[in-house]
């Protein structure tokens, strides 16, 4: 066991346990994009950010690759890391504000508004994929190919790959590949919708009353019926 | 391309798991670029994913996965020459030579490409022809260099179409000839001594082209060992006091005809030699 202090709590987690699952473990919420709990940590989309260490060398570091070290202090909200993360989410959401998963996100760390131009980008290299299908799929269809802006993924030449079973795990984990709801108003950068909870259905006389409803599961409906 | 000049780089690199980018660099440098057969041959042969040859061909931008033309013509983008008007240099070059950065013209000659520190940022601008650099290259040289690029006259020495070097030698003892005219070795006369190595006793043809380690022997002396030279007329030992830098084992000089001494590793296999033309080390 590693003794270490998570938000000023003194805890004993597993040896070889990062960061983040220890926080998670205790119950202290640290957002994630590109991990996933069967896949190993990546660290790309810097969204699990905590701080280390005290006074001038605290430092900042992705708490899903960094492993518990013993008499360790770890800050998981302190107020530069929170700066931190909404910065991260304004810029994921620049690049890529179709996505659900980091407009969710971004409603969540009350993000209201986005100072950068939106790229509409179709891939945020979190990586997911790629991991999924080496990790768990065993296939290794798709990898990351290129580098820097011309980096992107897929199979190699783009040919059609002769290991991938079209089992089709890349795009269940891709945060890009989930759209957003677009009952709001689409060409507003920020959806807010869930931030808001505005269910479709209230205040309008039209019955949805068995149609799928991007809301679900949502007590309008069934506030309605009574 | 041919799947064989492939293998036969996998077999030069002993077909290990690592060096992937010693083996891309070498098929590069011999077909101008990486086709995909050769990543499919890479990957096969050397038990790598497909996904990581090409993930490594692509990050880099040494590599080319595109057919490049027969001169490669590299404009240095470094701080240094982008300082000094580099980016001057690469529109004059797309403008001769009708084509952007990063593609080859139209006649497959050459190929322009960008690249982003050559390090030798005192002589900047900077282009390389082929391997060879242009130094200080202003707007005015551009010409001149694409007409030298496309010329095949750039690009730095040919070691395999240098002139040939042959030797004469002579023994340091008797100062008798050691070429053996009778024999050739890489076309030219051979230089002919006795070797002992353990028990075997025999004679020894070294080819006398400078650069060349080819021989013949009678008894086969296997890599490693040290074999003892002596000269056929005198019958003594050609031995000097120096050792092999390389390797530690004796040095055996030879007088070059025309003034000089050569000195070659008696150790078989290695290649360490000393050539002093002014004999001043005698």
């Amino acid at each position: 066991m590693v003794n270490l202090t998570i938000n000023g709590l003194k805890v004993a987690v597993q040896d070889g346990s990062s960061i983040l699952e220890a926080a998670k473990f205790l119950g202290f919420p640290i957002p994630t994009l590109c991990h996933n709990d069967g896949l190993h940590p990546y660290g790309a989309c810097r969204l699990c950010v905590v701080e280390i260490g005290e006074g001038p060398r605290a430092r900042m570091v992705s708490s899903c690759t960094h492993p518990v070290q013993e008499g360790m202090k770890v800050r998981t909200a302190s107020s530069r890391v929170v700066k931190a993360r909404k910065m991260v989410l304004e810029l994921l959401l620049a690049s890529c504000p179709q996505s659900k998963v980091i407009q969710d996100l971004a409603s969540a760390h009350n993000i209201r508004q986005q100072r950068f131009k939106q790229e509409h980008e179709q891939c945020i290299m979190c990586g997911l994929c790629v991991r999924m299908c080496k990790e768990q799929m065993v296939a290794k269809a798709i990898s990351f190919r290129g580098r820097g802006e011309r980096r992107s993924i897929g199979t190699p030449f783009d040919a059609k790959s002769e290991v991938c079973r079209q089992c089709g795990g890349c795009i269940y984990v891709c945060p890009a590949c989930q759209l957003r709801c677009t009952y709001s108003d689409p060409s507003k950068v920020i959806c807010g919708g869930c931030a808001n909870l505005t269910p479709p259905c209230v205040g309008k006389n039209e019955s949805f009353d068995d149609m799928m409803c991007y809301m679900s599961p949502c007590v309008a409906c069934e506030i309605k019926k009574d | 391309m041919t799947r064989e000049g492939i293998k036969g780089i996998l077999d030069k690199h002993g077909g290990d798991r690592f060096g992937l980018i010693a083996i891309l660099e070498d098929i590069q440098h011999k077909y101008g670029h990486l086709s995909e057969d050769s990543l499919r041959t890479v990957a096969e042969k050397t038990g790598r994913d497909l996904n990581d040859v090409y993930a490594v061909a692509t990050f880099y931008r040494a590599f080319s996965l595109k057919p490049r033309g027969k001169h490669i013509c590299q404009v240095c983008l470094g701080t240094a020459c982008h300082v000094r008007g580099a980016q001057i240099i690469v529109e004059e070059m797309q403008r001769q030579l009708g084509v952007n950065a990063g593609e080859t013209t139209p006649d497959d000659e050459v190929t322009l490409e960008t690249v982003a520190c050559v390090g030798a940022c005192a002589l900047g601008p900077i282009v390389v022809i082929d391997g060879g650099y242009v130094a200080k290259v202003n707007t005015e040289k551009v010409k001149r260099i694409i007409d030298k690029a496309r010329s095949g006259e750039a690009g730095p020495v040919n070691m395999a179409e240098r002139p040939t070097f042959p030797l004469k030698v002579n023994c340091p003892r008797c100062n008798h000839s050691l070429m053996d005219a009778q024999h050739h070795l890489d076309g030219h006369p051979s230089i002919r001594v006795t070797m002992a190595v353990g028990e075997n006793h025999g004679w020894l043809r070294l080819s006398s082209v400078y650069g060349s380690y080819a021989l013949e022997a009678e008894h086969d002396a296997p890599l490693e060992t040290i074999i003892d030279i002596f000269c056929p007329h005198c019958h003594g030992q050609l031995t000097s006091a120096t050792n092999c830098t390389e390797c530690g084992a004796h040095m055996v000089p030879l007088i070059v005809r025309g003034g000089g001494i050569i000195q070659i590793c008696a150790r078989r296999g290695c290649k360490a030699h000393m050539l002093d033309l002014d004999g001043a080390n005698i």
